[in-house]
């Protein structure tokens, strides 16, 4: 079957975000978000028909296997070393396509209610329709470079996206964070590209990651500092998946990009882009399952610990939609983890199947939860908890997806959660008991934080309001029941027949030696969150207060962005910056201005030459004359 | 006559480089514009007379250097009427043909 098509799933963002870019005033805010709207769902069956054609008729004996749809060489330094530009599907390509362009469409219907009347709604969708060409330019790409380009325009839209309030400094702030640091760890990842492909001659994925290739079959065993290079690559490339999917100590952008709309909040920093550094591994995956283990297990460590981390500070937070920010750290870490104790191939690559099937049920269900909070916002006109309660009441259809977005991170069955989650904790206890029982406690503190969220907002005591809360609009409601329909049903794709680390289905089956336990810490974290939030109570004040110290330090994030704001101003200011800059000021302009300043004092001596007075001018010129004359008849 | 026979080349030579080196001079030390004109039409005229001489005692039967003595007339004319019309220019201006008067373009 031909799929050239799909170049249209990359190029129609592209054209919509052009439109309604150019036109943005002159279009009627409806006009240009029923157009974007529209555009999208094009887009949408689009990729699901690409995915229906792939996934019934791409199987072959040999499994699933990668098609160039589309292919045109950009640069080409060598034979082999070429940069092109072009559309890859895999299944893994393929999944993500169905992910984004479900995930956007939502956001855009949503959007059409929740933006309602804002000033720049023309650019809001102007910048939705960048952001989804950009991601889907990422996940199709070819080769690493394609990927690089489009990574970074996935940035650039999310700094624009969080700062689409900018008239609020804390949006502007939040958005010149997220981009300085994830563009720090992409320095990280373009070394990362640069020596991978010098020593393995190629950009492409597909020769990259082929058996034969020589990233896999001899990986360069040059050693730097006692690692071998091709570690030393994919940890740099890493890094720039850690800096975009906010993985510890990268992660400090995240919970202040929440300054931008809640929608974008819900596309980018929870179901799409923060998830691209998954993906980025996972399109990597045999050369760090094969070439580089121990990679992996920094992967591992790095998944486990952001999980741990991120779940204890969602514990309390007030901002609700920071208590989410914090869970999506913590559910990304569970990815990162399940792909670092995964192996190649077969059932050994059970992680690698967990950790995109978590990828794709938490897409639905953290886009639902954030959905949610915003309908939530939306009534309530505040990010508090603490001005939230009772609205179970006044907005029933928020209440009940809510809910079932909760259960399914807490990872209750039969929801889709409970299944992923089940998968990452099988490959963690096959592979690390150690890191298996530290995701089975994040699965407890999951459930607690969730529902701690879940009961401050619809249970507990109702404050009182400024005006009665209500229910969203049809507009935003729709999104949210089909994501949570999307939310209970995602966990019975047959995910190990379809996206696995090299293509081909294996069998699997849930582990009810882990399902148990694992459900029931789910279920005691619930329990804990009703006895201490379901009714207004003074329990929590008490435990905190108990615990005053401890509380502080997670209330703050373990002072983690004290800490960087010391390192940069007190320590780089200081101690780097401050002296390069005087060598700049003092050394190099220093130069620079002696030769300057030489040459006006040198013609400052000998303009007086230059007297208008023409008879010294022929006297000079025939005192010249002469004088050569005489050189050329005696001294020749 | 045979004039090569009674008066040879360097009395020429003499008189030419004599001609100039008075034109240089009116051109060095005087300050008016118009006598500094008439200096180099002196030492254009020098030059004329080394050509005609060169070619009349060397190469009798050729005509080169006759031809190139009118060229210099020619240009010479030209020269002087673009000399004056500077000299009446300068004059309007500056109201004086004293060349020390006239130093605007320097430094």
């Amino acid at each position: 079957m031909d799929y050239s098509f799909t170049l249209l799933i990359v190029l129609l963002p592209l054209a919509g975000f052009v439109l309604l870019g150019l036109f943005h005033d002159r279009l009627k805010p409806m006009v240009a978000g029923t157009l974007g709207t529209l555009n999208l769902l094009v887009i949408t069956l689009f990729s699901y028909y690409t995915a229906f054609h792939y996934f019934t008729q791409g199987n072959s004996e040999s499994g699933y296997t990668a098609i160039k749809a589309f292919n045109l060489l950009w640069l080409s330094f060598t034979e082999s070393l070429q940069i092109q530009l072009g559309i890859l599907l895999d299944p893994l390509s393929v999944m993500m396509l169905v992910v984004i362009t479900t995930v956007s469409l939502m956001v855009h219907i949503y959007s059409l209610g929740y933006m309602k009347g804002e000033k720049g709604f023309q650019r809001y969708y102007a910048f939705l329709s960048l952001f989804t060409f950009s991601m889907l330019g990422l996940v199709v790409a070819t080769n690493i470079f394609q990927m690089y380009i489009f990574w970074e325009l996935v940035g650039v839209s999310s700094y624009l996206l969080i700062g689409f309030y900018y008239e609020r400094p804390s949006a502007v702030a939040a958005s010149k964070k997220a981009f300085i640091v994830t563009r720090f760890a992409d320095l990280g990842f373009l070394l990362g590209i640069l020596l991978l492909s010098f020593y393995t001659n190629t950009f492409d994925f597909t020769t990259l990651t082929s058996m034969d290739g020589v990233a896999i079959s001899s990986p360069p065993a040059a050693l730097f500092l006692g690692m071998s290079v091709t570690t030393w690559a994919m940890l740099l490339i890493f890094m720039g998946g850690a800096g975009k999917s906010a993985m510890f100590p990268l992660h400090i952008w995240l919970p202040d990009a929440m300054e931008g709309p809640t929608p974008v909040s819900a596309l980018i920093h929870a179901a799409t882009m923060v998830v691209a550094g998954v993906y980025l591994v996972a399109r990597l995956f045999p050369v760090y399952a094969l070439s580089s283990p121990d990679s992996l297990e920094v992967i591992a460590y790095v998944g486990s610990f952001t999980s741990l981390f991120a779940a204890i500070i969602a514990c309390t937070q007030l901002d609700i939609k920071r208590v989410l920010a914090f869970s999506t750290l913590s559910q990304i870490g569970y990815m990162m983890v399940a792909l670092g104790v995964s192996g190649y191939g077969g059932e050994e690559g059970l992680g690698y199947m967990a950790a995109l099937f978590h990828l794709f049920t938490h897409a639905f269900f953290k886009a639902l939860l954030f959905l949610g909070a915003g309908s939530v916002i939306h009534a309530v006109h505040s990010n508090l908890m603490t001005d939230m309660g009772g609205l179970r009441k006044f907005m029933p259809i928020t209440h009940i997806t809510f809910l079932i977005a909760c259960l399914t991170i807490a990872g209750i069955p039969p929801l889709s959660g409970f299944f992923s989650k089940d998968e990452i904790l099988v490959a963690a206890y096959e592979h690390n008991k150690i890191i298996f029982v530290v995701q089975w406690l994040v699965a407890g503190i999951t459930a607690f934080y969730m529902f701690r969220l879940y009961f401050n907002i619809f249970w507990n005591r109702t404050p009182h309001f400024h005006h009665t809360p209500h229910e969203s609009p049809a507009l935003m409601t729709f999104p949210l029941i089909f994501l949570a329909i999307a939310s209970v049903l995602a966990g019975f794709v047959p995910f190990h027949a379809l996206v696995t680390s090299d293509g081909k289905a294996f069998h699997t089956e849930l582990h009810w030696m882990i399902a148990i336990p694992s459900v029931l810490i789910a279920v005691v974290g619930i329990g804990v969150a009703a006895w201490f939030y379901l009714k207004q109570n003074i329990l929590p004040e008490k435990v905190t207060h108990g615990v005053k110290g401890m509380y502080t330090l997670v209330y703050h994030k373990f002072y983690i962005d004290e800490l960087y704001l010391f390192l940069t101003h007190k320590v780089i200011f200081n101690f780097i910056s401050r002296p390069v800059a005087w060598f700049d000021r003092h050394i190099v302009d220093g130069t620079m201005n002696l030769i300057g300043d030489t040459t006006v004092y040198g013609s400052n001596l000998i303009k007086k030459m230059q007297s208008g007075h023409m008879q010294w001018y022929i006297w000079f010129f025939t005192s010249g004359v002469l004088l050569l004359a005489f050189l050329l008849l005696y001294l020749n | 006559m045979n004039l090569q026979a009674e008066i040879p080349l360097h009395y020429m030579i003499v008189l030419s480089t004599l001609l100039f080196f008075i034109g240089l001079v009116g051109v060095l030390i005087r300050r008016n514009l118009i006598t500094m004109l008439m200096g180099i039409e002196l030492m254009l005229n020098a030059v004329n007379i080394n050509f005609v001489a060169f070619n009349h005692y060397l190469y009798p039967h050729r005509f080169e250097g006759h031809f190139f003595a009118l060229i210099v007339m020619a240009i010479a004319a030209a020269e002087a009427a673009i000399a004056i019309a500077l000299i009446i220019n300068i004059y309007r201006k500056f109201s004086t043909v004293n060349v020390d008067d006239v130093d605007e373009l320097k430094y």
